[in-house]
């Protein structure tokens, strides 16, 4: 049984395996319509989500399969005092796989040690996002026909933003990517993922200023600044709107820069820049609905 | 000074000097009722000065305890008056429920259940990390 709680949980072959379905679901997903018929998937958010856990829920009704759980943890027994443990045994008996949402680093981890079933990390905190990372490859994939030889500038809360974490180590992979890391000091990317490029000798370099380096940049990742990771509300207030792209800033971008965004978006990107053939953070959104179609293909063949 | 060999035991050498009451501590040595000597300061040709500890009784030690405490230790078991095995150590690649975790967001902080766990992550800079959140601890004597 496969669990996909990091993204280096899969090799880079296995990735491109799964993006490759994902390219055939949507082409023609009505091969796929009634491919998991009976199978159920558990979408236990502990955290508050729109985005992963709809996608998740469409892409199993897409496959034909069912869908049960919970949007807050007020709804579950973990109101009641249950460890996370125990709501994970206790659910992986009743599906197929688990897509989990949790505000505490490294839940799924914990979780996958006493599940039955598959568990799929959809989000664990400040720490990884590997189903993000999915749909961020599938998307720069297409758009840009490649995921090597990339210069990749990632940009604003680079600290807490478990989509940059994912990302870095997904891209990392490959070779000739560059890393061009935008963020205020106080929300740098943290030292555990700057190590691990160190020691492997991947370029990087952190700045403050985006418009220093929108000229050089393949893809821009914007991030928001996360409210819900602050202890302090002062420090959020302070920092939110460090950057906004709009644009007079993609004037001084590459014509064949893509611009993508995990969303939600706050203000860090300007409306405007949404009719800019560049920004394609709603091709991703759109793409994420069948790279977890794939994923759960792929995690329910190898159960 | 003289201090009489023993007969069956454990005899904890290479010790860097002045961690051997951090070891009697770690590995609860005073709660032996066996003949137990700390000896401090010891002159050797390799370390300059070492420390060494003698335990007049085979007792189970925590090897990975041992080694992630000081990972140049050489532990030698005694029989009869003879080492009959002598083991090196190394900085153990997971320690189970021997360090914790400070980061407040890792998991392990809300589920008390759950066995802290940390990874060896760098073998030269003595660096391990939570198998959870990744946050780093760097070994105790390095």
């Amino acid at each position: 049984m496969r669990h996909l709680i990091d993204i280096k949980d899969f090799s880079v072959e296995e990735i491109h395996r799964i993006l490759d379905l994902a390219d055939q679901m949507q082409a023609a997903p009505e091969r796929y319509r009634e491919t998991q018929r009976g199978r159920i998937l558990a979408t236990l958010f502990f955290e508050p989500s729109t985005r992963t856990r709809l996608s998740f829920e469409s892409a199993m009704l897409s496959l034909g399969g069912s869908v049960l759980g919970f949007a807050t943890a007020d709804s579950s027994s973990t109101a009641k005092g249950e460890s996370l443990t125990d709501t994970i045994r206790t659910v992986s008996c009743y599906c197929d796989i688990i897509a989990m949402r949790h505000p505490k680093e490294g839940a799924p981890l914990a979780g996958s040690f006493k599940s039955e079933v598959p568990i799929i990390n959809a989000g664990d905190g400040g720490h990884n996002h590997p189903t993000q990372t999915l749909t961020d490859l599938m998307t720069i994939r297409r758009e840009k026909g490649r995921l090597d030889s990339l210069t990749v500038g990632l940009c604003g809360d680079l600290k807490f933003g478990r989509t940059v974490h994912s990302l870095i180590a997904a891209m990392s992979r490959y070779p000739g990517v560059r890393f061009v890391l935008i963020s205020p000091p106080e929300l740098r990317v943290p030292e555990y993922v700057l190590s691990g490029l160190a020691a492997r000798g991947i370029p990087y370099e952190e700045v403050e200023s985006m418009e220093q380096v929108m000229g050089d940049l393949d893809i821009l990742y914007m991030t928001r600044v996360q409210k819900e990771r602050f202890f302090n509300e002062a420090d959020y207030i302070r920092l939110k709107d460090t950057y906004i792209l709009d644009t007079d800033k993609m004037k001084k971008a590459r014509p064949d820069l893509r611009v993508l965004h995990p969303l939600p978006r706050v203000n860090e990107i300007a409306v405007q820049v949404d009719l800019d053939p560049r920004a394609v953070y709603f091709k991703q959104v759109k793409n994420g609905r069948y790279v977890r179609m794939a994923l759960i293909t792929r995690l329910l063949e190898e159960r | 000074m003289n201090i009489d060999s023993i007969k069956r035991g454990i005899v904890l050498d290479h010790i860097s000097a002045g961690r051997s009451m951090d070891l009697y501590r770690y590995l609860h040595l005073d709660e032996l009722d066996c003949s137990v000597a700390i000896i401090k300061n010891v002159k050797s040709n390799a370390m300059g000065r070492k420390d060494i500890l003698k335990i007049d009784d085979t007792i189970s030690i925590d090897l990975d305890v041992l080694g992630y405490i000081d990972p140049g230790i050489t532990v030698n078991i005694i029989e009869d008056g003879k080492i009959i095995e002598k083991k090196h150590l190394s900085l153990p690649e997971k320690l189970t429920n021997i360090i914790r975790c400070k980061n407040p967001r890792c998991i392990t902080s809300a589920e008390p259940s759950l066995d802290q766990v940390f990874l060896l992550a760098d073998r030269e800079k003595g660096e391990y990390r939570c198998m959870y959140c990744e946050t780093k601890k760097a070994a105790r004597y390095t």
